[in-house]
């Protein structure tokens, strides 16, 4: 496990710290938006921004896939194993996210429904293989990550001829989002915007380019230790202070500008954009979501399962759009820590650790000096 | 007259045999699992009694006492197994009130068609953490249920200790101020099940720490170190067990996340896992509270016993009424370490 340890160091991130200190100008608000909720974890897991001046202010964007996943999405998920009875196999983050009726995909697992936990999309596959009499549905949800694998099991279903498999698309797409938080007015605010990590290694720096010509944002691609974050803050603070706004690459170690091609390759084959996709937090968005291409469409959950999309409203007392925005953090929205927490979300940000309330629920609520919990 | 016929009853199939209900039907099928599988291996003079409780002789002091149910998938695991994790965890539930444990008793839940060679397996296992312990298991039931209405084997035990005059350790003693001590490394028994459960592989396998801790403890007690209370951290882990003491007392917990000692290989598939081994369970480790001034001694004398080798000063009690827990992380940050929300769930990212 030593490869972890030397993104770990402690003494290097005091450096580093002590450069960003150096850096900014007094006067000045550096608003930064870590997109992804991977960054947001590390971030709150190892304090980082104690370490960081009172100018940089970190935001945490909505790049936390089970957060931005609509209620109405994971209620479908939820009739497909409790009413047509299907195998559901999906990541273990999903199965807490609430859906309506106080339900959850964990929930509805405790009333008999067949719900299980994979780590990989080819273990659903195999499920469908061993129980053939069984419909098996793999719930697909995240970014650019996830989407490759879905597309490997589809195009293996398809090879075996698997005709009691299928998947629930909720793949969405980085650039989109980020478009939709800039095209926002609350998007002016920002500086600039530590950018995925994994996501990039699949899709490269490329598709961030518009970002830095076009809405004169840097953009700083980042790895998910710890350390990796904090020398991008730096490359951010300089980037502002000489009035640059480039896309830079602070992950060289996995990021190329092409990304990888051979998995974007095998998602084009798979997927097709959508017309429009519901974000928790953010709203309909045009062209932000994959579903899947006509000629993978017998394998497609929504299809064969003549599935309805019924959107369901957030809660009106939540916040999540304005602090997935960056113009209220957790701790500004009235239900916080209250009657919204880790063990019954009300709002997207609470739903899994990687969300901005949740971070801030488990990692940092003790520095809010009034409220008890 | 002729003599009488001596009965003959063929010996149960320890080889290939599996429980039936009629292990837990209260006749003679029953009668015989207890004497050639349970009784065989736990033998002492009070299980040899016979009847349906032990008598046991009076105890010199205040009694302790501590119940526990186990059900652990996969029931072997490296490091241990189901059987012998039921005796250490009992144990150190009454060890850790500073409690001398004396005796155990038993309960098994058994599911129709598992396999008597693998429940006498568990019963051998538990009948050597015993007798290691010194602590005998002097009454015990066992049950069958349907197949499908258990997970192969389930077991209950309880625990009775005395305690000496004038010790109380309790969770609501710790006061700001005073030492938080952890007697080893973290998360050991919770990755060693999670990485079977996942079929993770590694040059080393991850072992569970399942360990009774009674005889560390006794030499902690015997320093006459102001031992505010003692837990053993298991499920929930570190960050759970921390979270009840800071409630119970009122008080801030303030660790330092460099001192609390984590094996790379727990760390690497936590990683992996997403997890944090701070919420993960330990089995054979344990959390004291001292007074400030007696850290140093009662750190030595943890350190010279076997299972307290790495044992470290983590972090001290602070005041804090909200009962908050927090860390210095190595990074020189801050953050809350909190209770788990639910079970503990792979991240996606």
């Amino acid at each position: 496990m030593k490869y972890v340890d030397e993104f770990r160091d402690g003494d290097l991130a005091r450096t580093i710290a002590a450069n960003i200190a150096g850096e900014v100008r007094p006067e000045q608000r550096y608003y930064l938006m870590e997109f992804c909720g991977g960054h947001t974890h590390a971030i709150s897991r190892y304090g980082l921004v104690d370490l960081l001046p009172s100018a940089v202010r970190l935001i945490h964007g909505p790049g936390c896939p089970v957060c931005v996943l609509p209620i109405g999405r994971v209620d479908q998920a939820i009739r497909l194993a409790l009413e047509h009875e299907v195998t559901l196999c999906t990541y273990g983050d999903c199965l807490r996210v609430p859906a309506s009726g106080g339900l959850s995909l964990l929930k509805a697992k405790a009333r008999g429904a067949d719900v299980r936990m994979v780590y990989s999309t080819l273990d659903a596959l195999k499920l469908a293989q061993t129980q053939p009499q069984r419909q098996v549905v793999f719930f697909a949800i995240g970014f650019e990550t996830t989407t490759p694998p879905t597309a490997v099991a589809l195009r293996q279903a398809w090879a075996l001829g698997l005709n009691n498999f299928s998947v629930l698309c909720n793949h969405v797409l980085t650039p989109a989002a980020m478009h939709a938080i800039l095209a926002d007015q609350g998007g002016a605010r920002l500086g600039g915007f530590i950018g995925p990590a994994h996501v990039s290694t699949v899709i490269g720096s490329r598709p961030y380019e518009p970002f830095a010509h076009d809405y004169g944002k840097p953009v700083v691609i980042a790895g998910f230790e710890p350390l990796d974050v904090m020398q991008a803050i730096l490359m951010l603070v300089r980037q502002i202070n000489a009035g640059r706004a480039e896309v830079e690459n602070e992950f060289t170690r996995a990021v190329s500008r092409d990304g990888n091609l051979k998995a974007q390759a095998l998602v084009d084959e798979v997927f097709e954009l959508r017309g429009r996709f519901e974000w928790r937090g953010l709203g309909s968005i045009a062209q932000s979501a994959l579903k899947l291409r006509p000629a993978y469409a017998g394998f497609d959950a929504e299809l064969r399962f003549g599935l309805e999309d019924k959107p369901v409203a957030d809660n009106k007392a939540c916040e999540c759009g304005a602090i997935l925005r960056g113009e209220k953090r957790p701790q500004d929205c009235k239900i916080f820590g209250n009657v919204c927490t880790p063990e019954n979300p009300v709002g997207a940000c609470m739903v899994s650790s990687e969300g901005a309330c949740a971070a801030h629920y488990t990692y940092g609520r003790f520095k809010d000096a009034v409220r008890v919990a | 007259m002729g003599d009488i016929k001596p009965g003959y009853i063929r010996q149960i199939d320890l080889k290939r045999g599996v429980v039936d209900m009629g292990h837990g039907s209260g006749g003679r099928a029953m009668a015989q699992l207890i004497e050639e599988l349970f009784a065989a291996a736990l033998s002492n003079d009070y299980l040899a009694q016979g009847n349906d409780g032990a008598l046991l002789p009076p105890a010199a002091g205040r009694l302790v006492m501590a119940t526990d149910s186990h059900v652990v998938s996969p029931l072997f695991f490296p490091g241990g197994d189901i059987g012998c994790l039921a005796v250490h965890g009992t144990i150190n539930d009454v060890a850790v009130m500073g409690a001398r444990p004396l005796y155990l008793a038993a309960s098994f839940i058994l599911e129709s068609g598992f396999p008597l060679a693998d429940l006498k397996r568990i019963v051998d296992s538990m009948a050597r953490a015993a007798r290691e312990a010194g602590i005998p298991i002097v009454t015990g039931d066992t049950k069958v249920v349907e197949q499908g209405k258990g997970d192969g084997v389930f077991i209950t035990t309880t625990g009775v200790g005395v305690v000496a005059d004038g010790l109380t350790l309790s969770g609501d003693r710790a006061r700001p101020g005073d030492a938080v001590l952890l007697s080893g490394t973290i998360g050991d028994h919770g990755m060693a099940i999670m990485s079977q459960r996942e079929n993770l592989s590694f040059e080393a396998p991850i072992e569970s720490d399942t360990a009774a801790l009674h005889g560390l403890i006794a030499d902690m007690l015997v320093t006459g170190a102001d031992i505010r209370l003692m837990r053993d951290p298991t499920r929930g882990g570190l960050a759970a067990t921390l979270n009840e003491i800071a409630s119970q007392s009122s008080v801030g917990i303030q660790l330092e996340e460099a001192a609390i000692p984590v094996k790379p290989a727990v760390e690497a598939v936590c990683e992996l896992l997403g997890l944090d081994p701070l919420n993960v369970a330990n089995e054979g480790k344990l959390i004291a509270v001292c007074a400030m001034g007696d850290a140093e001694r009662l750190l030595g004398v943890m350190r010279a016993h076997p299972l307290g080798k790495q044992a470290a000063l983590i972090g001290q009690v602070i005041e804090d009424r909200r009962g908050f827990v927090q860390m210095k992380t190595r990074f020189g940050g801050r953050r809350m370490v909190d209770w788990l929300s639910g079970e503990q769930l792979p991240r996606i990212c």
